[in-house]
């Protein structure tokens, strides 16, 4: 009953070479676990859980990893040496930057000459990848195409076998296994999958092995492995489906058995079913043919000079951003310094007052605007960020569901639920998706009679766009006016293994441990609103991607309900009181959603506030109202389709619309562009324009000299921001073979996945109209402590720590008391002084004007769209 | 008033040109240039009706123009308006407007957005074209327009494996429509010695029962039957429309949701006073229909993706349209044929939501599935439904696998020695036919039949051949010249000016395909068909360039070798059995050749792996 996933690809630890077994020997296990290493990990897209691509190389340095990723498997791994050439012409890798970078890697006087090459020396830049040499035999020796023979009827069978509900007459066989379920059918039938008389009976007989079948179709032992690559990943979509199924069978909510071994064992027969149909027996196995054996696939990659030059574009585009961006974080700090000196008199007389409200929000790199605006609305609001989930892991059963929702991050397994009841509203049908119309006669009564009401429909769903069953509603996952049960009296009361609700101690150490992670201990608002984030969107397979990370890739409204339910509880804060955390009676906090694509603001449980409260709340709402505007209008620059000059009510209409607009394939733009996380108190980031391009976790250094919570609070981080950030990286580098391509043709197979047209293997990744804004840099983790206590927290656990050491992800310590950049590399964190010129960090005087002179992409080259993405600003 | 019949043409045409003006990042002119033949569109379509409503609800004719007249040929642009028009013409607008308004947003900053534009204006003309049309050599441009759009629509995305392997398909059986149409038209002119008018249909029947050629009859009915059962997707060609689902969603749900595929349906309305008397041939279309619906139905309950459901569904809708025109129910089919699209369409639009809503209903209203005994019936439906009851692989091996094994036993036409003397001979025997013209015997003669089909033997050469493509291309020529001989050698006069009206266009397009493809020889010396080379990532206008030369080569109506092409046909008389079955098959085969050339050389993924690649599989 447990429908989230229970691990996540990122942590997969896997440092053994695989270059096959030396002695020659091939052995089932090995090559199974091998090829699931590899596969795309991509569960079904109702639980899209961002990870990064390539985490089967994770356990070697970056840019070895990409660049032998790319030879064997033929991926574009960074953008193409025109696009760098380009961008340095335009201005957005930076001169200075690039020297820098030259220096730091080849030294002062290699400079001039790699600046050289870089700039103008020609390169072969085509690649011949390993993968598919030696099964492309069949078609040089017997012009046999294989492939087309074998996968249009495979993906079909695969696709019966695992739909979740698109077939009207689903596959027949039922709670067993692939191999057997397509066994049952083949005795039962008139007819058969298989061509030839021969293959049915060995399918049937079960004498077959894959080492067996191999010995027939390949021939030598030394060739197995990689014929068996070869020939999944001419799939890698279907093949890395099964594979995740097998892993985490609850991804499909009606569960299927199904394992990589058998896809094998059933293509194997599918090939030697299709070699004898189309040869007879006149044919031999694929080594017969093989004189010079093919290069092993996992064979060193030597590096090559096209390759070096690249990683140093790579790095100067990096540091073309963040080295302006440190700059500012330096700028903003000194002017924060010069202004407190000289307003020290004003300033205590307000701290009496306090803040006016605290908002905690998730430190998703879409909130960073937001969190900008309502400082700018209220200056006395302080706002929080941390991970989405607010610090309370826990299955989640919506009222009547039939299963239960994982609100935590993915690696997380909890033993917690929590249960939805005295829901008001009821989730309405849409005829639309009526399987009536597939039927003869019913076919034909509907479409003289609800066809011409389905054109109504369309009339209404162009230009009236509104919510309706059919979109992806974030507010659908919970009803507003529902009660939760969160408080566990009794342990025993538990269901499917799982205890219903937190007892008293399980809510205090979560409400502690959640508060001392955001440094919010003293000095509490008389509300402190929890803002949960979700996306609603139409037409959009790909909802999930937009919903909130740490919670799994869903809305995280419950969250943020349950979180306020904790610190409102009496005895909570009486336990907490002895701790030291000391929450005023006064003090309120409510739970509440952001619905980042509507630009909607949705609270929970308002009417717990006490009169006092609810007046404040009133006027909070109208200042939140006005930040949703601008939010708006700041998102709007990025969307052709809307005029940004228009007045603030009718963009934010506009905005709301695409959310709702089943023709609208970018109802927002995700976590594109995302490129930093910073963890620190907000004052370091507030003064600054970050182009909602940062992750922005609060973390209060004052309250963690010996940096225990900070192991605690980057645990997460290389795993989740990085994550996403590579996912977004490799789709956008390549999105044809590690992105989905472009949404348009996209056909949803099964309920689990999109393919290109009738046949097609699936497509893992994000699509083309997600990840076009991105800038592919690699994430920058900027962390407000001593390089030491920092170097400890990372170097806590060796998964948190190869992200670091491993160059994945870049890493800068702030010394809180230096006031210096320390910047990790080769095991040690190293001082770094910016380049920047102070006088190229602008300042924004006025909100909307800059936006309205924003500049917009002229089409959605890398070149072009980059343009877009604007430079660090300082705020007024 | 009637000539107000133009506009319907006139408008998307001229908006198509506008927006070829324009580049792709111009979204906003080309959206303009959009609303307003969308709008106008409408408008027309709207308007026209109403006024026919008050008038008379007489069928209104109306003679454009004739391009080219003879004693014995007219090829006149006629158009006509009645009630089949008025409903097709209202529909098609309503969702030529609710897509194109759709897809402004949806296509926004594709890489094919003006593309795409440019192809469903011209679709647009190409389908009121079709359903104005006042006789066969009318219906038959827009017939060939829109087989041309639809495959420029199902390559959309043209350096993917899997969009041109299947636009491959769909254009082999459209041809075999349009060649099947041309027979039709073909067998017309000998039945009535005159182009007729659809207007006309009831006269061409009398004629066939009072000169007791009822056999002519059945001939051009079959002719008529097959070119609506490959467009809308009948048994036994159903498996190419699930297929052709490879484009943008908006450009499927208007191509093979609604309009393109319906065109069968209106082809059997437009021609029924020809064959309503027809018996026999009235059973033919029931059982078609018949057999569609059900097997369409059978397998589209199986079908595990959106897409494919919705394409079995809609043909199944269309095999009872076919039923209901052979029964006469004709109001009934366009209330059908208009809730159909109309539905079918919004279906297809909004079909990627579907995984979204019916997870929900999933989270809601599962129950485990038990386990009960699988009966042999439902077992083998359901193979057989995956299967898709084998009808593409039967099309494989029935249909075309025999032409392509007849090409490689043809190899010994690789001699460049042989093929140099042939292509000569085909020269010398065009002029020899020519200048000769009343000396030679005609008619009954053997020397057109070895022409032809030396002529088709190196067309199926071509087609199966897998080296060089400039010498395919010239194989293509030299057959050309085999079926003129032929055509000269087998009638006693022939007019100057319709041969050279055909061989300037044929020549025109082989130039230009010439240049072309020598251009991209001069990049890469390896040109071979034996693998796809996607050169329109880095050749895209010489890409285009070669596109327009392969519809030159095959009498698209772009060159005046269209018109060529259809008087060439009446000069093989009406009992030339296997003469014109083998001209038949070498203009399919023409076609097929030139089209395998664009698409391994221009298409498919690109051989340099220096940016991002598709995977074949994807």
């Amino acid at each position: 009953m447990d429908t989230a996933s229970t691990s996540v690809a990122g942590t997969t630890h896997h440092k053994k070479s695989v270059t096959g077994n030396p002695d020659g020997h091939f052995d089932e296990q090995h090559i199974l676990h091998e090829l699931k290493h590899f596969l795309p990990s991509q569960q079904a897209l109702k639980d899209f859980i961002h990870h990064n691509s390539l985490h089967a190389f994770q356990h070697m340095k970056f840019y070895d990893a990409i660049f032998k990723a790319s030879k064997i498997f033929g991926f574009q791994v960074h953008l193409q040496l025109p696009e760098y050439r380009e961008m340095y012409k335009t201005g957005r890798i930076r001169e200075d930057v690039l020297q820098m970078v030259i220096t730091g890697k080849k030294g002062k006087d290699a400079v001039a000459e790699w600046k050289g090459k870089l700039i103008s020396k020609e390169y072969d830049s085509i690649n011949f990848p390993r993968i598919g040499q030696l099964r492309a035999n069949w078609k040089e020796v017997y012009q046999l195409d294989l492939d087309n023979k074998v996968h249009p009827l495979l993906f079909r069978i695969l696709c019966g076998f695992l739909d979740q509900g698109i077939a009207i007459e689903s596959f027949p066989v039922v709670n067993k296994s692939f191999i057997d379920s397509v066994k049952e059918m083949e005795q039962n039938s008139f007819v058969s999958f298989f061509k030839t008389k021969t293959v049915r009976q060995k399918f049937l007989s079960g004498d077959y092995t894959i080492t067996k079948l191999l010995k027939v179709i390949v021939g030598k032992e030394e060739y197995f492995e990689q014929y068996l690559f070869d020939q999944q990943f001419a799939h890698h979509g279907w093949s890395g489906f099964v594979s995740a199924v097998e892993d985490n069978p609850q991804t499909l909510l009606d569960r299927k058995q199904i394992t990589l071994k058998e896809l094998l064992e059933f293509e194997l027969l599918m090939e030697l079913d299709a070699l004898n149909h189309a040869l007879g027996n006149k044919w031999k196995s694929l080594a017969y043919h093989v004189n010079v054996p093919p290069v092993n696939l996992f064979a060193d990659v030597a590096k090559t000079e096209l390759a070096e030059v690249i990683e140093l574009w790579q790095d100067a585009f990096e540091w073309s951003y963040y080295d302006s961006v440190l700059k500012g974080i330096s700028m903003s700090d000194e002017r924060r310094m010069a202004v407190n000196t000289r307003g020290l008199i004003n300033s205590s007389l307000k701290a009496d007052s306090g803040p006016s409200f605290q908002a905690i929000f998730c430190i998703d790199e879409r909130e960073d605007s937001i969190r900008r605006h309502i400082e700018a609305v209220d200056r006395n609001a302080e706002t929080f960020g941390a991970p989405g989930f607010f610090g309370v892991e826990f299955y989640f059963q919506q009222e009547g569901g039939k299963f239960y929702d994982k609100l935590c991050p993915a690696p997380v397994t909890p033993k917690y639920l929590i249960k939805e009841h005295d829901a008001k509203s009821i989730r309405k049908d849409e005829l639309i998706y009526t399987k009536l119309t597939h039927g003869i006669l019913s076919g034909f009564l509907l479409s003289i009679s609800f066809g011409f009401w389905a054109f109504v429909k369309k009339i209404q769903l162009l230009f009236r766009p509104k919510m309706s069953p059919a979109i992806s509603n974030a507010y659908g996952h919970m009803d507003k006016l529902s009660a939760l049960t969160i408080e566990n009296k009794n342990p025993a009361d538990t269901e499917n293994g799982l205890q219903i609700g937190y007892t008293l101690d399980e809510m205090v150490i979560r409400g502690e441990g959640f508060l001392r992670g955001i440094g919010l201990i003293k000095n509490f608002a008389p509300i402190v609103y929890f803002v949960a984030h979700g996306s609603s969107s139409a037409n959009n397979p790909h909802h999930g991607a937009h919903d909130c990370g740490a919670c799994s890739g869903r809305p995280g409204a419950t969250n943020a309900r349950v979180q306020s339910f904790i610190l409102n509880h009496k005895k909570v804060r009486e336990v907490l009181a002895t701790k030291g955390i000391v929450i005023p009676d006064t003090t309120q906090f409510i739970g509440s959603m952001h619905d980042t694509a509507a630009d909607v603001w949705g609270y929970y449980d308002e009417d717990i506030l006490s009169l006092e409260n609810a007046q404040k709340h009133l006027i909070n709402k109208q200042n939140f109202e006005m930040a949703l505007n601008l939010n708006a209008k700041e998102r709007s620059r990025r969307f052709a389709s809307i005029n940004t000059r228009q007045e603030l009510e009718q963009v934010r209409k506009a905005i709301h619309n695409r959310s709702v607009s089943l023709f609208e394939p970018r109802p927002e733009l995700g976590h594109g562009t995302n490129t930093l996380a910073i963890i620190g108190r907000r004052q370091t980031t507030k003064g600054l324009f970050l182009d909602r391009r940062a992750f922005l976790n609060s973390y209060d250094y004052t309250t963690d000299p010996d940096g225990a919570i900070l192991t605690v609070v980057m645990r997460p981080i290389g795993l989740v921001c990085g994550g996403i950030n590579l996912e977004y990286y490799f789709s956008r580098v390549d999105n044809i073979k590690m992105g989905a391509g472009t949404k348009l043709p996209h056909n949803v197979m099964g309920l689990f996945g999109v393919a290109n047209s009738s046949d097609g293997d699936l497509r893992p990744g994000l699509p083309w109209q997600m990840i076009e804004v991105h800038d592919p840099v690699r994430l920058m983790v900027i962390v407000e402590h001593k390089p030491g206590i920092v170097l400890k927290a990372i170097q806590s656990s060796p998964e948190v720590f190869e992200w670091y050491n491993n160059e994945w992800v870049h890493i800068v310590a702030l010394h809180p008391e230096e006031k210096q950049f320390y910047y990790f590399r080769n095991g040690v964190f190293a001082k770094y002084e910016p380049i920047t010129d102070a006088s190229e960090i602008k300042t924004i005087h006025n909100m909307e004007e800059f936006i309205e002179g924003a500049k917009e992409m002229e089409t959605n080259h890398i070149v072009h769209a980059t343009e877009e993405n604007l430079p660090v600003y300082l705020l007024d | 008033m009637d000539q107000l019949l133009i506009l319907f043409i006139a408008i998307p045409m001229l908006a198509f040109f506008a927006t070829l003006l324009w580049q792709n990042k111009s979204e906003r002119a080309i959206g303009k240039i959009v609303r307003f033949a969308k709008v106008s569109n409408i408008l027309v379509a709207l308007s026209f009706f109403v006024w026919w409503m008050v008038k008379s609800t007489e069928p209104v004719s109306y003679k454009l123009a004739t391009l080219y007249e003879t004693d014995h040929f007219v090829f006149a642009i006629q158009l006509y308006y009645d009630e089949v028009t008025a409903v097709f013409s209202i529909v098609g607008s309503l969702l030529f407007f609710l897509v194109a308004t759709f897809s402004k947003y949806y296509m926004h900053r594709d890489e094919g957005y003006k593309r795409f534009f440019n192809t469903i204006l011209l679709f647009a003309t190409a389908y009121n074209v079709i359903i104005l049309a006042g006789n066969f050599e009318t219906l038959f441009i827009g017939w060939e327009i829109k087989g041309i759009c639809s495959f420029i629509l199902i390559a959309f995305y043209r350096s993917r494996y899997l969009p041109i392997k299947n636009a491959f398909k769909a254009v082999s059986y459209y041809r075999i429509s349009d060649v099947a149409l041309m027979l039709a038209m073909w067998m017309m002119h000998h039945l009535t010695h005159q182009n007729i008018t659809f207007p006309q249909l009831g006269e061409a029947k009398e004629i066939a029962t009072a000169t007791g050629q009822s056999g002519m009859a059945v001939f051009i009915v079959c002719m008529l039957i097959l070119p609506a059962a490959i467009k809308s997707a009948q048994f036994p060609f159903t498996t190419w429309l699930p297929r052709a689902m490879e484009g943008p969603t908006a450009s499927s749900a208007i191509f093979y949701g609604s309009l393109s595929v319906h065109i069968g349906v209106f082809l059997l309305l437009r021609t029924h006073p020809f064959w309503e008397d027809m018996l026999g041939v009235k059973i033919t279309i029931i059982v078609i229909g018949a057999l569609t619906a059900i097997i369409a139905t059978l397998i589209a309950r199986v079908q595990p993706t959106v897409k494919t459901q919705i394409a079995y569904s809609s043909a199944a809708q269309i095999g009872l349209m076919f039923i209901e025109v052979a029964l006469g129910f004709h109001w009934l089919v366009l209330l059908h044929f208009a809730g159909n699209a109309f539905l079918r369409t919004y279906q297809l639009l909004v079909s990627p939501s579907v995984l979204n809503y019916l997870v929900h209903h999933q989270y809601f209203h599962y129950t485990p599935p038990k386990q009960q005994s699988v009966s042999k019936i439902k077992a083998s439906l359901y193979i057989l439904g995956i299967k898709e009851w084998n009808l593409d692989s039967m099309m494989f091996t029935y249909l075309w696998n025999p032409f392509k094994w007849l090409g490689k036993q043809l190899s010994f036409l690789r001699s460049n020695i042989l093929i140099g003397i042939l292509a000569v001979a085909g020269i010398a025997l065009l002029i020899i036919g020519y200048t000769n013209q009343n000396i030679i015997p005609s008619s009954g003669d053997a020397l057109p039949l070895v022409l032809m089909s030396i002529a088709l033997a190196v067309i199926l050469f071509a087609f199966s051949f897998r080296q060089a493509a400039l010498k395919a291309w010239i194989y293509l020529l030299t057959a050309h010249s085999f079926i003129i001989a032929a055509v000269l050698f087998n009638a006693s006069h022939v007019n100057l000016i319709e041969i050279i009206f055909y061989i300037s266009g044929v020549v025109l397009a082989f130039l230009l395909g010439y240049y072309c493809l020598h251009k991209i020889k001069a990049i890469d010396n390896d040109i071979s068909l034996n693998r796809f080379h996607g050169y329109v990532y880095e050749q895209e206008t010489t890409g285009f360039l070669f596109l327009l030369a392969a519809m030159g080569m095959l009498g698209f109506p772009l060159t005046a070798a269209f018109v060529g092409i259809d008087v060439l046909f009446t000069y093989i008389q009406s009992d030339q059995v296997t003469l014109i079955i083998l001209m038949a098959l070498c203009f399919i085969f023409i076609e097929l050749s030139a089209f395998r050339i664009l698409l391994r050389i221009f298409f498919g993924p690109h051989k340099k792996n220096y940016h991002p690649i598709a995977y074949r599989s994807s």
